[in-house]
Parts: structure tokens; C-alpha cells; sequence
């Protein structure tokens, strides 16, 4: 099992955290994992994307160019990762704040509006969960109960309603993909 | 010990240094490095040891000097201008025989460059760095786990040699996160002998004077001979690297740090593709592993030595293989990040003979 991943999209949507989490729940669940977050000036409002490596083998290179999955959560990041995507790979978009629409015919694609779902559960600040919910459940890569049990440890600052709050985020995104 | 967490390599790097008895550290922010200091400024308190954000880096350099002539764990870091400017002190230690404790964290330069991973300070690193005829023992970690445990291995190695150690990492091992586990038991340094140079209490015992300057004549040629019988001890019995694949390899790469990891992934394509090709990683930079390099050169055609720089340990690769294998290099300067798909288009070049076509500026 490999899954070599970039998260990408708004400074302040999440992506970093996004990640942590993923790698997070990758290691709690006996996985090789590495996090590597674009450093540059990032700063809300500005780019921002991390790649997470999540493998039953020693993960080698902590940097990727042929992406298994794509995760994007604005345009932007969409028009500058798509190309990076390997054929059959997978490309989650969040629909609610991305209108262009893919080129590539060679991939699998799945819309979420997750901004929509975050703002039902009840604030989109938590679109990266809904994203983080539906990426576990397309790939596999982590179990959803695994992501749960790694929320409160990896975000220790968060009070007890929004790990809840971030728990029906992560569940939503999980049964949007199901359908 | 046992327990996997989830670390970012300067801050794991900064509780490695903690838990290796580390109790001064003086810095001043540069990025990619700037956890390291931010990580210091609360822990070491934590610990009843002292944080100080310096007005500079010679000045951070130069307290360091002061702290370590006390017996002292010491730590500074910074990343590649940092460095340039910390020189002055790391010499005058060096000078005085301290055994201090650094790491950079390598950014795209020359001048103030960038901010990207680079692996452009090697030269500097490996040649001392400073002024005056002297040398450093460089660790490169490839992992977490390694900026996590090298720090433990760097007091031990510059107390024992009374040379100055570093850590010579980038961007990518600084701000990458791996489940690390530490190697060892927390070291509480009130335990651990004083050493018989420090300076402190003189209270019934002889005046002891650290420093680095002696106008006597002939004093410091004989102290600069003295010195280089450790470094000859270092030479022998320090080097440390990690070889994998290279029984009945066709090529071997050559590459060290966080270029290692994307290197070993170029490998094992080449190798799931059947090409015999194995891979080499210096752990120190210096001492630099010379002879192994020179026995595998005697066995295989063809080395190809992979950085992110435009060529510098490939000349220590040249000296160690005295002509016996075709010596080829590829790298990315400041800031450019290899793929592993581009390595291994480079190892078919290789391994074929050459020659080995450097990336068009264009394309990138």
C-alpha cells in the first residue's frame, strides 16, 4: 500500500492541518508516513499545500511528482497540481469554491462541496475535515474510525465541541463520497 | 524511548539536543531554521537551562564560546547566511579547543538566495568553515528519526575530540514530519563528569586560561599539530555510512541528506526494473567515507553522485576513487528539488557510461 498525496489550496483552509492529521492517522494505524509542507511566504489568502507520504514499505523520497491522489481546495491549486496527477490517479476537488473544471480524462475525479457540508455542521472552517472524511473514504488509506481517534491528539488545543463538530465534518465527507 | 511521535525535524532536533544534555543555546531567526530557536525558547527553560536570542549571529556565536569554555552542553543553529556570519566564533572555539554543538539548517544562497533546501554549504562545512586550519565533524541525517538522535552523537563526539560538531541538514529534513523514536535515555548533564578544561571555581585548583590566541613563537604551530592528531583519530575512527544493494551492482549512487531519500527511491525504481545499481550515503561528511568509496570503486564501473548543489562532495567522491571508476555527477543549486523520476533517468545515463546530461536551465 502507497499513497503519495498533495494537499493544496488557501492559506487558512486547513491544508497544512489537513495533512498533519492525515500523517497522523497514518502512523496511529502502523504506516510509514512523512509530511512535507511548502515553507515558503505562506500566509492566509496566500497558496498553500503539503505532500503526505502514507506506505506499509520505508517511505524513501518525502517529495512526490506523480501524485496517487490530489486534494485540492481552490482554483489555483487545481490549474498547478492537476498536470502532476498519475494516470488512474485520483483527484478530490472541492467543488463549492473550484468552477473550473478539470482537463484530464485519464483520472479519477470526485466532486465535494465542502464548504456547504462544513457550514450544515456548522462552520466552514472545517471544510478540510469533510475533504479529509472523503478522502479516507475513496481511498482507503487510513480507517475513518483511526482519524477520529487521532483528532483530539494531534489538534490538543481544541475544545471538546469542535473535536465533536470536526468528527461530524469528517463523517459527512466520508458519506458525500458514498452515495 | 518505544513510543512513535510525530516530529518535525527542527524541533525534533531541538529536544534531541534537550535530551543530550544541551543547557545554553544562542540564536538569532533565519528561515528554514526558525522552529529550532522558537522550540529552545521555552524547552530549555523547562530544563533550567538557558535561552538567548543574541542581537546577532557573531554575537550568538561568541556566547556560545563563553558557555562552552564553562563545560557546557551548547547549541546554536541558523541556516546558510547565518552561518557564514557564526564563522568567526566557531573558529575562535575551534581555536580553543571547545566542543560545541551546531546545526544548519541549508537554504539556496549564494548571498541572501533563497529560502528553499539546498545542499550549497558543503564545501564550507567540510573545509571547517572559518579561518585557520581546521576541520568539523559534519553529520548529515536523511530522517527525522536522525535529526532527532545526531545531537546526542555530536556532544559525545566533540567532547571526546574537543573539536566543534554540526548537523548539516535543509529545508526538507527541517520542516518534514516522521514518527521518530529517540535512541536513548533522557541525559541529565549535572551527572556527567566536569570536563578538566573548564573554567568555573577555581577554589584549590590551577588557573585554567581558554583561548585561542598565543603570540609565544611556535605555540600554536605546535597546538595546530597537536589538533591534528585528533583530527587523524577522527579520520579513523569516525566515519560512518550506510550502504545497501551494492552486492553485484553495476553502479553506484553516491548522494547524502534528504537528496539520499529521493535517490533511494530512484534506486529502487532502477532496481524494480532490473538494473543493478546500489546506493551509498556518507552519514559524515567529514571524516568523509574515503576508503569504502575507494574499495567499491575497484568493483563497479561506474559512480554517479547525486546533490542539490552544483557539484561539491563529488569532488571528495574523486579523490576517494583515485581513478579507479568513472565518477559522473547530476545536481540541482538552490532550491531546485530532484524527482525521483528525474534520478533515474540520470542512473540510466549512468550506468550505460555517460554521459550523465545536466537539466537546461530553460526547463525549469
Amino acid at each position: 500500500m502507497y499513497q503519495g498525496v498533495i494537499i493544496a489550496g488557501f492559506g487558512g483552509q486547513g491544508v497544512v492541518s489537513m495533512g498533519i492529521l492525515l500523517a497522523y492517522s497514518g502512523m496511529v494505524d502502523g504506516k510509514n508516513v512523512t509530511f512535507f509542507p511548502a515553507y515558503g511566504a505562506e500566509m492566509r489568502g496566500g497558496t498553500a499545500n503539503c505532500t503526505v507520504v502514507v506506505s506499509s514499505e520505508e517511505v524513501a523520497s518525502p517529495v512526490v511528482s506523480r501524485l496517487d491522489t490530489l486534494v485540492v481546495m481552490n482554483e489555483p491549486s487545481l490549474l498547478k497540481f492537476e498536470p502532476q496527477v498519475k494516470p488512474g490517479g485520483r483527484l478530490i476537488i472541492n467543488s463549492s469554491l473550484v468552477n473550473a473544471k478539470p482537463k484530464r480524462t485519464d483520472i479519477k475525479i470526485t466532486y465535494i462541496p465542502a464548504n456547504e457540508i462544513a457550514k450544515e455542521v456548522g462552520s466552514t472552517k472545517i471544510a478540510n475535515m469533510v475533504m479529509m472524511g472523503a478522502y479516507a473514504e475513496l481511498t482507503g488509506a487510513v480507517p475513518i474510525a483511526t482519524i477520529k481517534e487521532s483528532i483530539p491528539k494531534v489538534y490538543t488545543r481544541a475544545k471538546k465541541e469542535i473535536v465533536e463538530m470536526n468528527y461530524k465534518a469528517v463523517d459527512r465527507g466520508a458519506e458525500a463520497v458514498k452515495k | 524511548m518505544g513510543e512513535r511521535i510525530l516530529m518535525k525535524g527542527n524541533e525534533a532536533m531541538a529536544e534531541g539536543a534537550v535530551r543530550a544534555g544541551c543547557r545554553f543555546f544562542a540564536g538569532y531567526p533565519i528561515t528554514p531554521q526558525n522552529e529550532v530557536p522558537e522550540y529552545m525558547s521555552w524547552r530549555l527553560p523547562e530544563v533550567g537551562g538557558f535561552f538567548i536570542q543574541a542581537e546577532s549571529e557573531v554575537a550568538a556565536s561568541n556566547m556560545l564560546f563563553g558557555a562552552a569554555a564553562c563545560g557546557v552542553r551548547v547549541m546554536t543553529s541558523s541556516s546558510s547566511p547565518g552561518i557564514s556570519l557564526k564563522q568567526e566564533g566557531i573558529s575562535y572555539c575551534a581555536g580553543a579547543d571547545l566542543p560545541i554543538f551546531y546545526a544548519d539548517i541549508v537554504r539556496g544562497g549564494p548571498g541572501l538566495g533563497n529560502i528553499a533546501p539546498s545542499q550549497g554549504n558543503y564545501f564550507q562545512a567540510t573545509r571547517g568553515g572559518g579561518h585557520g586550519d581546521y576541520q568539523v565533524i559534519v553529520l548529515a541525517p536523511n530522517s527525522v528519526s536522525e535529526m532527532a538522535n545526531f545531537p546526542r552523537l555530536c556532544y559525545e563526539l566533540a567532547f571526546k575530540y574537543r573539536v566543534p560538531a554540526m548537523i548539516s541538514a535543509d529545508g526538507i529534513l527541517g520542516q518534514m514530519m516522521e514518527p521518530i523514536e529517540f535512541d536513548f535515555e533522557p541525559i541529565d548533564p549535572d551527572t556527567l563528569p566536569k570536563p578538566d578544561w573548564a573554567i568555573g571555581d577555581a577554589t584549590g585548583r590551577e588557573r585554567r586560561v581558554v583561548k585561542s590566541y598565543d603570540l609565544r613563537v611556535g605555540a600554536v604551530e605546535k597546538q595546530n599539530w597537536e589538533r591534528n592528531k585528533r583530527f587523524e583519530a577522527i579520520r579513523t575512527n569516525e566515519v560512518r555510512y550506510q550502504l545497501e544493494y551494492e552486492e553485484g551492482a553495476e553502479l553506484i549512487v553516491a548522494a547524502y541528506g534528504s537528496c539520499a531519500r529521493v535517490a533511494k527511491s530512484a534506486v529502487m525504481m532502477a532496481r524494480s526494473e532490473g538494473l543493478k545499481v546500489g546506493i551509498m550515503r556518507p552519514i559524515t561528511l567529514w571524516p568523509f567515507p574515503t576508503e569504502v568509496l575507494n574499495e567499491l570503486a575497484g568493483r563497479v564501473e561506474n559512480i554517479l553522485v547525486m546533490e542539490m548543489n552544483l557539484g561539491q562532495m563529488v569532488q571528495d567522491v574523486k579523490l576517494a576513487v583515485e581513478g579507479k571508476a568513472r565518477v559522473h555527477f547530476y545536481g540541482r543549486p538552490a532550491g531546485g528539488i530532484p524527482t525521483s523520476e528525474e534520478f533515474l533517468q540520470k542512473i540510466k545515463e549512468a550506468i550505460k557510461g555517460g554521459p550523465v546530461i545536466p537539466i537546461d536551465p530553460e526547463d525549469i
